[in-house]
C-alpha cells in the first residue's frame, strides 16, 4: 500500500496526537488534583495520609445531601424539559413555516452567553420584575412588588426555568444539524403514505434516528447542567445552593484544611453528575422499549393538532421570553430611577455607560483577547487534524471522536480546581496563557465539531486539481481548500468565540481573578444585583459574541465581493 | 521499448490494479504524444482509479504492481504535484473564489514576474477567443466556457501528459460535440499523450485512437 | 477586518509580556526610608484585591488609581471579590505551595476575622510598617480606637487605615413615618408588616454585623464579646438572639426562605418597595444612592437605641506580595487627606474618614469642610453610642451557628 506522501515527516501527523493531550492531559491532571486531596494525600498542604475522612466530612456539611439532590434533579430535569420542548417542536413544525421562523430566532439565541440569559430572565420574572411592573396595578392590584419566592428558591425552579431557556437554542441547532444528516423528509414520507399522523410519524420514524446523533451533545447538556455555576449563582437557590456552588464556596474558604473538602466535595460532584447521567441512560432504555411496542400496535394517531398547537405554543413562549430578557437587559442598562410598578423608568441616561466605559475596557479587551487566541489555537489543531485526515488517510475512530465531548461532559468545576492547584503550585496562576490554553478545552470540542462536517464533505477533486497542476499539498490547502471552506471555518471561529466568552469558571479559577473578563465581571454584579451596572455588563457580554457572527458572515462577501461562491 | 518510441510518451508497463485483494485490471500500453488512448468500462470497472494511479491519488485500499513512465521517466512513486499529469473531471472544477485569470494564474508555473505571466494568461485566453472573461467570476460562466477554461487552466501548467476523466457527460449533446473538438485539437497542438476515460461510445469514436474496452 | 485582528494580536502579545515581567521582583521595603520606597514603587504593578459588589466604590478605586499612576507611576489593577476570603485563601495556598515571594496578592481590603485570621497564620508583614506612613500622622488614633484594635485583635502597624463604618438602618418616609428604633419596636414592626423586612446572609459582612447587633442587645453580659467565645457557654448566652431571629423568620421577605446577598442588594429591595426597612454599614450610602438615582428623595437613615455596630477597616499587604513598596504608596496615598475627603463625598462614596480633620493642615481641613450633607445622613450627634466589634472568634461561630439553623439539611 502507498500512502500520497513520501515519508519525509510531515508534522501533520502529530496533530491528533497533539489534539487529544491538549484534551485529555488538562483532564486527567486536573482529575488527579483532586483525586489525590480528596483522599487526603497533597503534601504540600501537609497531607500525606491515605485517608476517606475527607469524603465522609463533607458529607456533614450542612445543606450537604439537599445540594447533591439538587444537583443530580437540575441535571436531569433541564435536559429532559428542554429535549421535550425541542424534539416536539419539531415532530409538529418540521417543514412548515413557523419552523424557518423559529429557526432564524433561535440561532442568534444560541450565542447568548449563559449569565447574560439568565440575569435577562431574573429581571423579567422577579417580583419587582418587568412583567409584574407590566402587569401593576392595573391587573394584579400590587402597588408593592408581592412578597413572592420566584428567584432563588429553595426548589431550584427557576434555576431549572433560566437553564431550559438557554438550553433549548443549543438542543434546537444540535436537532438541526442532526436532521440534515439522515434523511427527514424521505422517512416522513414512507411513514405517512402508511396513513400515520405527521407528530406520531416523526417520533416513531425520525426521532430514534435523531436521538443517536444528538445523544453525546444531550449527555454534555446533562452534565453542564448538573455542575453549573454561573447560572446557579444567578437564579439557583441559597439555603443550600447547588452543589457546585457550594464547592466554589469551599474552594474560596481561607482554610487550608476546606481545600481537602472541596477536594472531596469535587468527587462527590463527579458522582452526583455520574448519577443523573445513569438516570438519563435508564430513561432512555425505557422509553426506548415503551416506544418500540407502541410504534408496531398498529395505532395511526392522526389526531394530532392539539399536539401540534401546544408544541408550537410553547416553542414560541421560549422565544419570546429569551427575546424579552434581552429587551429588559437593554433598559436596565440606560434606566434612571425605576419606581415600582411603573412599566418603564422615568428617565434615561447613558451616564452609567459613559461612567463605566474605563471599567468595561480590560475585561472586553481580556475576553477578546482570550477568545481569539484560544479559538486561533482551536482552528488550527483542527484544520491539521482534518487535513491529516485527508492526506493520511486516518480519520478518527468514534470512539476517538468521543475523546472530543469528555471536556464537555466531566464537570468543569470538578477538574479544573484540580488544574489550579497545580498551577498554583508552580506560581502559573492568574496569568493569560493558562486562561486561554484552559478555554481551548472547551472551545476545541466545538470548532472541531462544528468544521468536521464541512470539511469532510469538501470535493477533494479540487484539492487533486490543484496538486496535478503543480501546487504543493499546503499550498494547496491554503488557496484552494481553506479559501472555499471559508464560511464554515469563519462560523466555527465566531462559534469558537462566542464559547470562549461566555466561559465563566475556566477564567475564575485558573485566572484566580486577575485575569477578569466580562463574564466574571458580570457574575460578580449577581450577588448585589445593581440592575443598571449588570444591565450593562450582561448587554456587553452579548453583544460581544453576536459582533462575531455577523463578522462572520459579512466577512466573505467583503473579502470575496464578486463571488456568486459566498453568497 | 526504444528510447525514440517512449519520448514524451506515457508508458503504462505491466499495469495490475487491485482492490482490497481481487484484480480490476491488467494494462499495458504506450500512449505516444498526440495521440489520445480511450478507455472504456462500465462503472466499478476500475477506470477512474487507473486515472487515480497515473496522478497519485489512488486510495491505499487499492494496490498495484507495475510501473508508469512518462517522458522517460519512472513516475510510480512520484509526488503527485511533481508528476506533470494534467487532469480533468467531469466537473470543471474551476476554483469558485478565483476569477477565471486567477484560476490560470494558479495552473501557470512560477516563471518570470507578474507581468509578463499575466500576459500568458492573457495570450491563453485570447488564442481561443476568450480574452473577455478573464475577470469573470466562474460560477458565472456556461458550462462550455467552464470546460474550456479547465482545459486551458491544465495547458498551462506545462503537464507532458494529459488524463480526462469523462470530461464531457456532465455537457448537453450540442455542446459537448464543440467541447470534445476543442480539447482533442488542444492536445494535438501541444502534442500530448492523452488518457481518455469514458462510457460514451461517441467520445470515444471521435477520439480516433486505440480503444481498450475493461 | 484584518486591520483589527494584527491590534488584537498585538494586545495579545502585549498580555503576555507583561505577564512575564510582571514576576521579577521581590525586595523587602522600608517606609522609615519613605523616598526609597516612592523610587521602588515607580513603574511597579499592585493588585487590590478588594470586595467589587458596589459600583460606587469600584469608581472610587479606579479614581485612586489614576492618582497613584499619575503620581507615583503605580499601575493599581482591582481584582474584584465577592468575599475578602478568597484573597486570604490565595495568599495561604500560595505559603502552602512554597511562594514565598513574588505572590499574586498585592494589597487587600480586610478587617476582622479576616485580618485575624492572616495575622495569627502569618501571612502578614512582620514588620510594623502602616504606622510608619508619612499620612499615619493625621489618623485619628485618639478618638477612633477601632484604628488600633481591629475586632479586638491589636492592629500592631500590619494594616493601614481606610474607612469607618457604623451600621446604619434607613427607610423610605414616604411610606413608614416613624421607624422603629429599638430591637422590640422592630420586631413589632416587622410582625405588622410581614415580608418587608430581611437581613444579608452570613458570611456576609453586613449580615454577620446584624447578628453582632442583635447579640449585643440580647445578652446578658456585653463583657463576655470582649473576650473569645467560651464553647461552654454559647448556646446558653446567645439562646435570645436565636429566639429573636426566629421570631422575626416567619414575617421577614420570603419568609426567610431566601435573604438579600449583600447592601447593595438591600438597597435595590428597598427602592423597589420590596422591603421597608435596609441596612448598611457606611452612613453616607443612602444620600449616595439618592444622588445616583438609585433611591427615591424621600429615604431617611436612623440608628438603634441602644447604640451601633462600628468598626473600621483597613487595607493590608501580604508577605509574599510581589510589589510592597507601590502597595505601601497606594496605602499611604488613601489616607492622604485629598482621598479621604473625595472617599466622604457622598456624591462619590460616603464613607467616613479615618482622619482626625483638625489635625489636618488648613488646605486640607478645607477639603474636608466642602462636603456638605445629604438628606438621608445622620448628623454626628444622631449616631449613638459606638459598639465595639466582638472578639472575631464570636463572627465565626455566630455565623456557623446561623447556617445551622438556616440552611436545610434535609
Amino acid at each position: 500500500m502507498k500512502t500520497k506522501t513520501k515519508g519525509w515527516g510531515d508534522p501533520l501527523v502529530f496533530a491528533p496526537v497533539i489534539m487529544i493531550v491538549a484534551l485529555l492531559g488538562p483532564l486527567i491532571a486536573g482529575l488527579a488534583g483532586v483525586l489525590l486531596p480528596a483522599f487526603g494525600f497533597f503534601p504540600s498542604l501537609g497531607g500525606d495520609q491515605f485517608t476517606f475522612s475527607y469524603l465522609q466530612d463533607v458529607t456533614h456539611k450542612p445543606g450537604f445531601w439537599q445540594s447533591v439532590r439538587l444537583s443530580i434533579w437540575i441535571g436531569v430535569a433541564t435536559t429532559f424539559l428542554s429535549l421535550v420542548i425541542v424534539v416536539s417542536s419539531f415532530a409538529s413544525q418540521w417543514g412548515r413555516n413557523s419552523f424557518r421562523r423559529i429557526t432564524r430566532f433561535i440561532s442568534p439565541l444560541m450565542s447568548v452567553p449563559h449569565a447574560a440569559a439568565a440575569f435577562g430572565f431574573a429581571f423579567l420574572i422577579a417580583p419587582s420584575g418587568w412583567l409584574m411592573r407590566l402587569l401593576s396595578p392595573w391587573a394584579t392590584g400590587f402597588s408593592h412588588p408581592p412578597d413572592w419566592l420566584i428567584i432563588n428558591d429553595p426548589a431550584g425552579n427557576a434555576l431549572l426555568i433560566g437553564l431550559v431557556l438557554k438550553e433549548i437554542p443549543f438542543l434546537f441547532l444540535v436537532g438541526l444539524s442532526a436532521s440534515s444528516q439522515i434523511n427527514v423528509d424521505e422517512r416522513l414520507k414512507v411513514a405517512r403514505s402508511l396513513g400515520y399522523g405527521r407528530v406520531w410519524s416523526w417520533f416513531t420514524v425520525v426521532f430514534p434516528a435523531l436521538y443517536k446523533q444528538m445523544r453525546l451533545p444531550v449527555y454534555a447538556v446533562i452534565a453542564f447542567s448538573s455542575s453549573v455555576v454561573d447560572v446557579a449563582l444567578i437564579l439557583g437557590p441559597n439555603f443550600p445552593p447547588m452543589l457546585p456552588v457550594q464547592l466554589l464556596h469551599w474552594m474560596n474558604d481561607p482554610a487550608l484544611e476546606m481545600r481537602f473538602v472541596a477536594a472531596a466535595g469535587a468527587v462527590w460532584q463527579l458522582g452526583a453528575t455520574l448519577v443523573a447521567l445513569l438516570i438519563w441512560r435508564i430513561g432512555e432504555a425505557l422509553i426506548a422499549y415503551i416506544g418500540r411496542r407502541a410504534a408496531i400496535n398498529g395505532q395511526r394517531h392522526r389526531n394530532d393538532r392539539w399536539f401540534r398547537v401546544t408544541a408550537t405554543t410553547a416553542m414560541s413562549a421560549v422565544v419570546v421570553i429569551f427575546v424579552l430578557s434581552l429587551i429588559v437587559l437593554t433598559i436596565w442598562s440606560i434606566a434612571g430611577f425605576w419606581r415600582f410598578p411603573n412599566a418603564l423608568p422615568s428617565s434615561f441616561t447613558l451616564s452609567r455607560w459613559a461612567n463605566n466605559a474605563s471599567a468595561l475596557w480590560v475585561p472586553i479587551v481580556n475576553a477578546i483577547s482570550i477568545a481569539m487566541t484560544s479559538t486561533l489555537i482551536s482552528l488550527v489543531l483542527t484544520i491539521a487534524c482534518l487535513e491529516n485526515e485527508y492526506r493520511h488517510n486516518i480519520q478518527f475512530t468514534p470512539n476517538a471522536m468521543r475523546i472530543l465531548y469528555l471536556p464537555l461532559i466531566v464537570p468543569q468545576i470538578a477538574f479544573l480546581f484540580g488544574v489550579s492547584v497545580f498551577l498554583v503550585r508552580y506560581g502559573l496562576d492568574g496569568s493569560f496563557w493558562p486562561v486561554a490554553l484552559a478555554h481551548t478545552i472547551f472551545v476545541l470540542p466545538y470548532v472541531f465539531l462544528s468544521m468536521a462536517a464541512s470539511f469532510r464533505s469538501f470535493d477533494l477533486r479540487y484539492l487533486q486539481v490543484a496538486t496535478s497542476l503543480g501546487a504543493s499539498q499546503n499550498k494547496a490547502l491554503l488557496f484552494v481548500r481553506l479559501p472555499m471552506l471559508m464560511k464554515p471555518i469563519l462560523l466555527a471561529s465566531a462559534l469558537g468565540v462566542a464559547i470562549s466568552i461566555a466561559q465563566y469558571l475556566p477564567t475564575l479559577l485558573i485566572g484566580a481573578g486577575r485575569v477578569p473578563t466580562i463574564t466574571t465581571e458580570a457574575v460578580a454584579l449577581a450577588a448585589g444585583g445593581d440592575r443598571r451596572l449588570i444591565g450593562i455588563y450582561a448587554m456587553v457580554q452579548t453583544l460581544l459574541p453576536a459582533i462575531g457572527f455577523v463578522g462572520a458572515t459579512l466577512l466573505p462577501r467583503f473579502l470575496f465581493p464578486n463571488r456568486k461562491f459566498f453568497r | 521499448m526504444s528510447d525514440t518510441k517512449t519520448e514524451n510518451a506515457l508508458c503504462l508497463e505491466n499495469v495490475r490494479l487491485f482492490h482490497d485483494g481481487s484484480k480490476l485490471l491488467d494494462l499495458n500500453v504506450t500512449i505516444q504524444p498526440g495521440e489520445v488512448v480511450t478507455v472504456m468500462g462500465a462503472s466499478g470497472s476500475g477506470k477512474s482509479s487507473l486515472l487515480n494511479l497515473i496522478s497519485g491519488f489512488l486510495p491505499p485500499s487499492f494496490s498495484y504492481t507495475g510501473r508508469v513512465v512518462l517522458d522517460g521517466l519512472d513516475i510510480t512513486h512520484a509526488d503527485p504535484a511533481d508528476r506533470k499529469v494534467g487532469l480533468m473531471f467531469q466537473d470543471p472544477l474551476l476554483f469558485p473564489h478565483l476569477s477565471v485569470e486567477e484560476n490560470l494564474l494558479f495552473g501557470l508555473p512560477a516563471k518570470g514576474d507578474k507581468t509578463e505571466r499575466c500576459e500568458k494568461v492573457r495570450a491563453a485566453l485570447g488564442a481561443v477567443n476568450m480574452a473577455e472573461l478573464g475577470h469573470r467570476d466562474p460560477l458565472t460562466l456556461s458550462g462550455g466556457q467552464q470546460s474550456r477554461i479547465a482545459l486551458i487552466r491544465v495547458l498551462l501548467s506545462e503537464p507532458k501528459a494529459l488524463l480526462l476523466d469523462e470530461p464531457f457527460s456532465a455537457l448537453d449533446s450540442g455542446l459537448r460535440d464543440k467541447v470534445r473538438e476543442f480539447v482533442f485539437a488542444q492536445a494535438k497542438i501541444k502534442n500530448l499523450p492523452t488518457l481518455l476515460v469514458t462510457h460514451d461510445q461517441l467520445d470515444a469514436d471521435k477520439s480516433g485512437g486505440q480503444i481498450i474496452t475493461l | 477586518m484584518l486591520k483589527t485582528l494584527a491590534k488584537n494580536l498585538a494586545v495579545i502579545s502585549l498580555a503576555s509580556s507583561a505577564i512575564l515581567a510582571g514576576t521579577a521582583y521581590a525586595e523587602d521595603v522600608n517606609p522609615a526610608d519613605w523616598p526609597s520606597v516612592v523610587k521602588a514603587a515607580n513603574g511597579q504593578e499592585v493588585y487590590f484585591n478588594a470586595w467589587g459588589g458596589a459600583p460606587n466604590i469600584n469608581a472610587y478605586i479606579a479614581w485612586v488609581g489614576e492618582r497613584v499612576k499619575a503620581e507615583y507611576g503605580v499601575t493599581l489593577n482591582h481584582v474584584k471579590l465577592d468575599d475578602t476570603a478568597n484573597a486570604v485563601n490565595r495568599v495561604l495556598t500560595e505559603k502552602a505551595a512554597g511562594r514565598h515571594q513574588g505572590g499574586s496578592v498585592d494589597l487587600i481590603w480586610i478587617n476582622g476575622e479576616n485580618f485575624a485570621s492572616m495575622k495569627r497564620q502569618g501571612l502578614l508583614i512582620e514588620q510594623n510598617w502602616s504606622e510608619q506612613l508619612p499620612n499615619y500622622k493625621y489618623a485619628d488614633v485618639a478618638g477612633k480606637p477601632t484604628l488600633t484594635y481591629d475586632f479586638t485583635v491589636p492592629v500592631d502597624g500590619q494594616e493601614s487605615p481606610w474607612g469607618m463604618a457604623q451600621l446604619t438602618f434607613y427607610y423610605d418616609s414616604a411610606w413608614l413615618e416613624t421607624p422603629p428604633t429599638s430591637l422590640e419596636a422592630l420586631a413589632k414592626w416587622v410582625e405588622e408588616n410581614p415580608g418587608r423586612f430581611t437581613y444579608a446572609s452570613p458570611p456576609n459582612f453586613i449580615g454577620t454585623t446584624f447578628l453582632k447587633q442583635v447579640l449585643y442587645g440580647t445578652i446578658a453580659d456585653q463583657s463576655l464579646l470582649r473576650a473569645p467565645v467560651v464553647e461552654a457557654d454559647f448556646d446558653e448566652v446567645t439562646a435570645p438572639l436565636w429566639a429573636y431571629l426566629d421570631r422575626l423568620k416567619p414575617n421577614l421577605w420570603r419568609s426567610g426562605e431566601v435573604y438579600a446577598a449583600d447592601t447593595t442588594q438591600l438597597k435595590n429591595l428597598l427602592a423597589d418597595g420590596e422591603i421597608g426597612i435596609a441596612m448598611t454599614f457606611n452612613p453616607g450610602e443612602a444620600s449616595s444612592a439618592i444622588n445616583a438615582q438609585e433611591l427615591p428623595q424621600t429615604v431617611r437613615s436612623f440608628v438603634l437605641d441602644y447604640g451601633s455596630m462600628g468598626n473600621s477597616h483597613f487595607v493590608t499587604i501580604p508577605y509574599n506580595a510581589n510589589a510592597k513598596a507601590g502597595a505601601m504608596v497606594v496605602a499611604n496615598f488613601m489616607l492622604s487627606a485629598q482621598a479621604q475627603a473625595r472617599k466622604a463625598d457622598e456624591n462619590i462614596w460616603g464613607d467616613p474618614t479615618v482622619l482626625d480633620v483638625n489635625s489636618l493642615p488648613a488646605e486640607g481641613k478645607a477639603l474636608f469642610d466642602a462636603l456638605t450633607r445629604g438628606p438621608a445622613t445622620l448628623a454626628a450627634d444622631e449616631f449613638g453610642a459606638t459598639l465595639l466589634e466582638p472578639d472575631a472568634s464570636w463572627a465565626v461561630r455566630l455565623e456557623e451557628e446561623w447556617a445551622k439553623r438556616h440552611v436545610r439539611s434535609n
